[in-house]
């Protein structure tokens, strides 16, 4: 099996998953590419021109492309009214797949069923519009039948998805349209990168996704979140994925999920940060011990966050001392 | 999990939602000039605008955007092309066309898109296969948008139909853009 989307076909060659879903090999250098081009299909050593290595698959794609038996798709929207699928592309890659080889099949989620032809109007033009900022899709294919002499199959997946519908506070995330732009808005995912989500769809969506898969798995995934809610901002289907994330962690407690170092945190901190004076306590304690305790006291197994990181300089005074001693009861 | 027990988990946890909208007519949104939106559009996807009148017959105007090209492939009523596509065993044999001639039904003026189907193709593969690609379109037939396109189109009509905005691109490489990715190399519109 080949993939054919230049950005599939690059991290299928480095054998790695996704990182993104609109652009799946964003998080490699194009030194990165042209190496493993240059391994794998002979373009020059050192070579890394983006429309040079381009050009390189697209030669090394066509023939793969004119010899395959069956070529399978992703589907952006089945309409329900006319029994056929959209398939949305900016390379032409699954057209040049489908319409060279004798048998097609479209493989799609549940979800991506809309009504009618008409709601295409609606939704072509917000996939496009939020993925890339283009007004459409360079390629927006409508297949309905079989070319003549070839097969055609379309394979609706559940996964879990009927399931989900089920549950109220979670059944919005089925609305996805994968256009990406919760990733692309997301200070998390801006910094992390796909990968450390450690599923095929990553970021705030994946992150509300995953956990109604296998919550013992992802248990982790709505936490890595400030709860900013700019994924919700963006989202062009209104998806409210800040308040699932923040519900999903509710769930995450109450079923015992949260590893020990945390729920004990949380339980303390609650206890601090409700407590004025076990608050400035506290503040003064850890200001005072920062600038005191010897090096391998401070960093060490328990201090997760200056593994690879030096703390800040701890100030002189909390804002609340700082604030008694210069604001308080003088004139502005 | 079989089909049946996929359609019964559906049924009864699919929530009572609103009745299904009617689609406001986003007239207000169309542009006021759809030929000059249209052609402002197909350049600015990376596509190029060619006006039939400036040319004798369509085939001058191939030979003025496209010299020396040897092997022309074309289901344009009166402009046979070099390729006699009739001929053709299967699609992988289109494999050599440098430039395929295709007339489109309709253009879109807020995306520059031309809807294009089986019918006009011959083969479905025709119009991402060719090295380039260049569509006839009549200047009357231009939509303000798509949410008129998907009224007067009929998608099932014919098996396959695309619109198609532009040459085939990708920026998956440290997303600098590209044009000429797997289809068309470039995307000439011809109105006349």
């Amino acid at each position: 099996m080949t993939d054919t989307d230049l950005g599939e076909r690059i991290i299928q060659l480095r054998d790695e998953p996704p990182s993104h879903i609109v652009l799946p090999a964003i998080h490699l250098k194009k030194e990165e590419v042209g190496e493993l081009f240059h391994q794998k299909l002979h373009t020059e050593k050192g070579a890394t021109d983006p429309k040079y290595l381009t050009e390189a698959a697209r030669h090394h794609l066509r023939e793969r492309f004119l010899q395959a038996g069956a070529a399978l798709t992703g589907v952006n929207f089945a309409i329900a009214e006319t029994g056929g699928v959209v398939v949305c592309t900016n390379e032409g890659n699954a057209d040049m797949g489908v319409h060279l080889a004798p048998v097609q099949i479209h493989c799609m989620g549940l979800e991506k069923i809309i009504p009618r032809q008409a709601d295409l109007g609606v939704f072509t033009r917000l996939l496009a519009r939020s993925a890339t900022g283009q007004p459409i899709t360079i390629f927006t294919s409508h297949h309905h039948r079989p070319k003549p002499g070839g097969a055609m199959h379309i394979v609706i997946v559940d996964n879990g998805r009927s399931e989900h519908l089920g549950r109220p506070d979670f059944r919005n995330a089925l609305k996805c349209i994968r256009c990406g732009a919760c990733m692309n808005t997301c200070p998390i995912y801006r910094r992390s990168g796909g990968h450390s989500y450690d599923v095929a769809v990553p970021g705030p969506i994946g992150s509300i996704l995953s956990p109604g898969i296998d919550l013992k798995k992802h248990s982790d995934l709505p936490f890595a979140s400030t709860l900013c809610g700019s994924c919700s901002d963006v989202c062009p289907v209104k998806i409210d994925i800040h308040q699932q994330l923040y519900k999903w962690r509710q769930i995450a407690a109450g079923e015992g999920r949260l590893p020990i170092v945390k729920k004990w945190g949380m339980a303390l901190a609650g206890h601090v940060l409700s407590r004025p004076r076990a608050y400035d306590f506290m503040g003064k304690l850890a200001r005072r011990a920062l600038k005191m305790l010897p090096r391998f006291m401070v960093y060490n197994a328990l201090n997760d966050w200056g593994k690879s990181r030096e703390l800040p300089v701890p100030p002189a005074e909390s804002f609340k001392e700082w604030y008694r001693k210069n604001k308080m009861n003088k004139p502005e | 999990m079989s089909k049946k027990s996929i359609l019964r988990a559906i049924r009864q946890n699919q929530p009572q939602g609103p009745p299904l909208p009617d689609l406001p007519s986003f007239a207000s949104d169309a542009p006021e000039a759809p030929l000059a939106a249209f052609q402002a559009m197909v350049t600015a996807m990376g596509g190029q605008v060619a006006n039939a009148a400036d040319y004798p017959d369509l085939g001058a105007l191939v030979s003025a955007y496209f010299p020396g090209e040897t092997s022309v492939a074309s289901t344009v009523p009166g402009f046979p092309g070099n390729i006699p596509l009739q001929n053709m065993a299967s699609p992988a044999a289109l494999e050599t066309v440098g430039l395929a001639v295709i007339p489109a039904p309709w253009g879109v003026a807020e995306n520059g898109a031309v809807w294009v189907t089986e019918k006009e193709c011959l083969f479905r593969v025709l119009p991402f296969i060719a090295q380039h690609l260049m569509v006839v379109l009549a200047k009357d037939r231009i939509l303000s948008n798509m949410h008129e396109a998907y009224q007067r189109v009929q998608v099932d009509e014919t098996g396959f139909g695309v619109f198609i905005a532009g040459p085939s691109k990708t920026a998956d490489i440290e997303q600098a853009l590209v044009i000429g990715a797997q289809a068309a190399r470039s995307f000439t519109v011809v109105l006349e």
